[in-house]
């Protein structure tokens, strides 16, 4: 191998090595393990309601363009709404659990 | 710069090993520094393939033969562009090429989602290390493109005649985008699977790439029907090649699973169904890719001889893959159950379910047909394979009911169709779908194809589906804003890419089949042999052999005719196909020999029209120069390639001078152009899909997530 092939392969293995543990470094010594649990919760859900909103949305939609009449509508729409409110609540409480977490972990 | 490669390869396949190791710690020990550690890994895997792929990518411009793969697959005579295309040819920078894209679109996804997904994304970038590291240790093991080639000779072998067409700079890309993107909704339903976490969130993260993945797949594949049709010389677009098929069937999974997990997103259902769908279209892109390098099944695309590691190797890739993907399905089978159930067979829900079974039974007979000369040789011992007419006898029928539900599901409404509602949405397309039918009975000779009849009629049937739900649409939008017509359309699409990107697909889909259709049924096709002077009768044409043709380039002598077309006694075009002879370095082969013995290319003649297709193709008669050819390599076998490039012009010239009878493919195809337009339709409406909203409308969603309101979700 001669040298300048040495030296890039060195200076690649380097970078390499130096973007991989940049975290590693960057850890503060003694760092708790975190539970992803409960922000996890809040993020399924927040996908759930966006979802739901979607479909509230949609079906507005084919209210309007005739695919619905306005009864069907109605009735779906009641629907929709309350599990969007079930979704809601659920995040509120998932969120209040994170929150819970965050303020454990910074205190810890 | 071989040692600089091989250490690229050595250090991305440690940063990969590393990276898994990282990943799976910090996902057990809950440490997010490992688990960033093990992300920026797969960064370092991508930038470090960068560096080598650049290497090789340079190797091949300077023509480097000191490069093995460089002197099996270029030469000092290939232009430029076929150079920077040539890394690909070969099984070793194509298995790179693989990697690089892996990388890179790992990278991408990882990046988007590593804050969102927290228990997810370390289980699923261990998954995409994991490929990672497979093709960095097939690509040192097997297929090592930093191969040194000892003497270094002054040329190399050239690139194969066939790839020598610019569709070669983007065919095997796109197809290799979608094989790689399809490998992240895999890896991510891995992670939801291994973390239980199957809500809505990886959906919708994936949703994305598994649409990127689909749209490049199908460019890939619409792009190399296109290339067939005009490079191959047999006149077709589609032949039911093992690798054709490789690259349809994860598409074809794919497809249903863009249409499933809308179920999943509205309704909490068939969470098995799709994350089966998406394992499976992870492991048949896996799959596609095995058929390419192994070589185990005939086809032209194959790279052939390459031994049996790689096959193995692959063997038992796919076999993790599908036995870890079951053995993942079935532990969490109690957390993947449906929140819902449907409501009614009328539904939205109901026809997509359909649609995903059709979807699936094209791929299991694709599946079938492809494997078939596997699966009679395990069984009988003998190798036997299906042809065209076997496929078309299952996958026709099958494409009928697909357009139908493609023209259904975009006006049936989600939960629960009434009868009133049926009657109104389904009017004006069942009647196209009628005047259609009436038209081509009268006015045609469709009566006699009754299954493209069936297809136009569903076609109009789609077609008129999707124009109705965009004239309401706008028509809605109008009450609202009191834009102009244009106006609303246009806003209309913008605020609801999804909804109406996926409409321009079903009617890009029935554009697509309706050219598959009409030219496949009514297409003529026949073989003429023509001296100068006679003509030849086809569909209403007739084509005069007007003269034979030569042209000798740096790199091949080209034998061709000129034909004249007339119809209803009025010229309408010339069409000039040539047939292409590049050298062959053959050592039984003299010089001269060699080039008109070598490997030869069509250039089809080709009048295309929105009505018609008139394609032609030429097969010279070079008999008679063969004692000629002989009689030259003889006395001119040891001489200069000067003067040998003056005995094979005096050759071509002998041919056109004295011109033997050529044999003429001609093909009279009508509505092929509409293959290509509703190609370019479809995957227009992907692209639509597949663009993020309008900063707008996202600000108005997380507004109304702030505030918590379910009340008043975003307006239409």
């Amino acid at each position: 191998m001669d040298l300048v092939a040495f030296l890039v392969v060195v200076a690649l293995l380097g970078a390499a090595v130096w973007i991989i543990s940049a975290p590693l470094r960057r850890e503060p010594e003694g760092a708790a393990p975190t539970d992803p649990a409960p922000a996890a919760d809040v993020q399924q859900l927040e996908a759930a309601r966006d979802a739901k909103y979607r479909e509230i949305r949609d079906a507005e939609m084919d209210l309007r363009t005739g695919k619905l009449s306005r009864e069907d509508h109605r009735a779906m729409d009641a629907t929709l709404r309350a599990e969007a409110m079930e979704i809601l609540r659920d995040l509120d409480e998932a969120r209040a659990q994170a929150e819970v977490q965050d303020s454990g972990q910074s205190t810890s | 710069m071989i040692v600089v490669g091989r250490a690229c390869l050595i250090i991305a396949l440690a940063a990969a090993l590393y990276g898994i190791g990282a990943s799976l710690y910090g996902a057990r020990a809950r440490r997010q520094a490992w688990i960033d550690s093990g992300r920026r890994a797969m960064y370092a895997v991508f930038g470090i393939v960068a560096v080598a792929f650049a290497l090789l990518e340079s190797a091949f411009l300077r023509s480097d033969f000191s490069f093995d793969v460089v002197a099996s697959h270029s030469s000092t005579t290939t232009p430029d562009f076929y150079k920077v295309t040539a890394i690909w040819s070969s099984q070793e920078g194509s298995l790179l090429l693989w990697i690089l894209l892996l990388a890179g679109f790992s990278s991408l996804a990882l990046r988007l989602s590593h804050n969102r997904l927290r228990e997810v994304t370390p289980y699923a970038q261990a998954v995409l290390l994991g490929f990672a590291a497979f093709f960095a240790v097939l690509l040192l093991g097997f297929a090592n493109p930093f191969q040194p080639r000892s003497p270094v000779p002054a040329e190399g072998t050239g690139l194969n005649p066939l790839l020598r067409h610019p569709m070669m700079a983007i065919h095997p890309v796109m197809l290799y985008s979608g094989y790689t993107l399809a490998a992240v909704p895999f890896a991510f339903a891995i992670g939801a699977l291994a973390a239980r976490r199957l809500g809505a969130d990886w959906i919708a993260a994936i949703r994305r790439f598994s649409l990127a993945a689909w749209l490049c797949l199908g460019v890939g594949i619409l792009l190399g029907a296109r290339w067939s049709y005009v490079e191959l010389g047999w006149g077709g677009y589609w032949g039911w090649d093992p690798v054709e098929n490789a690259s349809l069937m994860p598409w074809l999974t794919g497809t249903a699973f863009l249409h499933s997990i809308m179920i999943q997103e509205k309704r909490g259902m068939l969470k098995v169904w799709n994350v089966s769908l998406v394992l499976a279209t992870g492991t048949l892109a896996v799959l596609g890719t095995f058929l390419v390098r192994s070589g185990v099944l005939d086809s032209i695309h194959a790279f052939v001889g390459e031994g049996n590691g790689i096959a193995w190797m692959f063997t038992g890739l796919i076999a993790v893959m599908v036995a870890g993907s079951i053995a993942l399905v079935y532990s969490r089978r109690g957390s993947l159950r449906s929140e819902h159930r449907l409501d009614s067979l009328w539904s939205r829900e109901a026809v997509f379910l359909l649609n995903n079974l059709v979807l699936v039974a094209l791929c299991f007979v694709v599946f079938w047909g492809t494997f078939f000369p596997l699966i009679s040789e395990a069984i009988t011992g003998t190798k036997a394979s299906v042809g065209p007419p076997w496929f078309s006898r299952y996958t026709v029928p099958l494409a009928i009911v697909l357009v139908l539900l493609a023209g259904i599901g975009p006006v049936i409404a989600w939960r629960r169709a009434t009868t009133a509602n049926l009657r109104r949405n389904f009017a004006v397309p069942v009647g196209a779908g009628l005047v259609a039918l009436v038209a081509l009975l009268l006015l045609t000779d469709a009566a006699r194809k009754p299954l493209a009849l069936a297809m136009f009629c569903f076609a109009a049937f789609v077609l008129a589906a999707v124009g109705q739900e965009l004239v309401r649409g706008a028509r809605a939008r109008r009450a609202m804003t009191r834009e102009s017509p244009p106006s609303a359309v246009v806003s209309l699409v913008r605020r609801n890419r999804r909804r109406y990107g996926g409409y321009l697909v079903h009617a890009g889909i029935a554009v697509l089949f309706v050219g598959v259709a009409a030219s496949s049924a009514f297409q003529h096709a026949r073989d003429f042999r023509l001296s100068p002077g006679q003509t030849a009768r086809i569909g209403g044409y007739a084509i005069t052999y007007v003269k034979p043709t030569a042209k000798l380039a740096s790199e091949k002598v080209s034998l061709g005719a000129v034909l004249r077309v007339r119809q209803g006694g009025h010229d309408v075009g010339t069409l000039r196909p040539t047939r292409g002879y590049y050298p062959t370095l053959a050592p039984d082969k003299g010089p001269v020999a060699g080039i008109f013995d070598g490997q030869a290319t069509s250039e089809v003649g080709l009048r295309a029209g929105l009505r018609r297709d008139l394609w032609t193709a030429i097969e010279p008669d070079i008999g008679p120069l063969q004692r000629f050819i002989s009689e030259a390599d003889r006395r001119f076998g040891n001489a200069g390639p000067d003067v040998q490039g003056v005995v094979v012009a005096a050759l071509a010239q002998r041919y056109v001078q004295h011109p033997p009878p050529a044999t003429f493919r001609i093909i009279d195809s009508p509505l092929v152009t509409w293959i290509w337009i509703g190609s370019f339709i479809a995957f227009g409406g992907g692209l639509l899909a597949l663009w993020p909203a309008p900063a707008v409308a996202r600000r108005r969603a997380t507004a109304a997530a702030r505030a918590g309101a379910a009340r008043e979700p975003a307006r239409a």
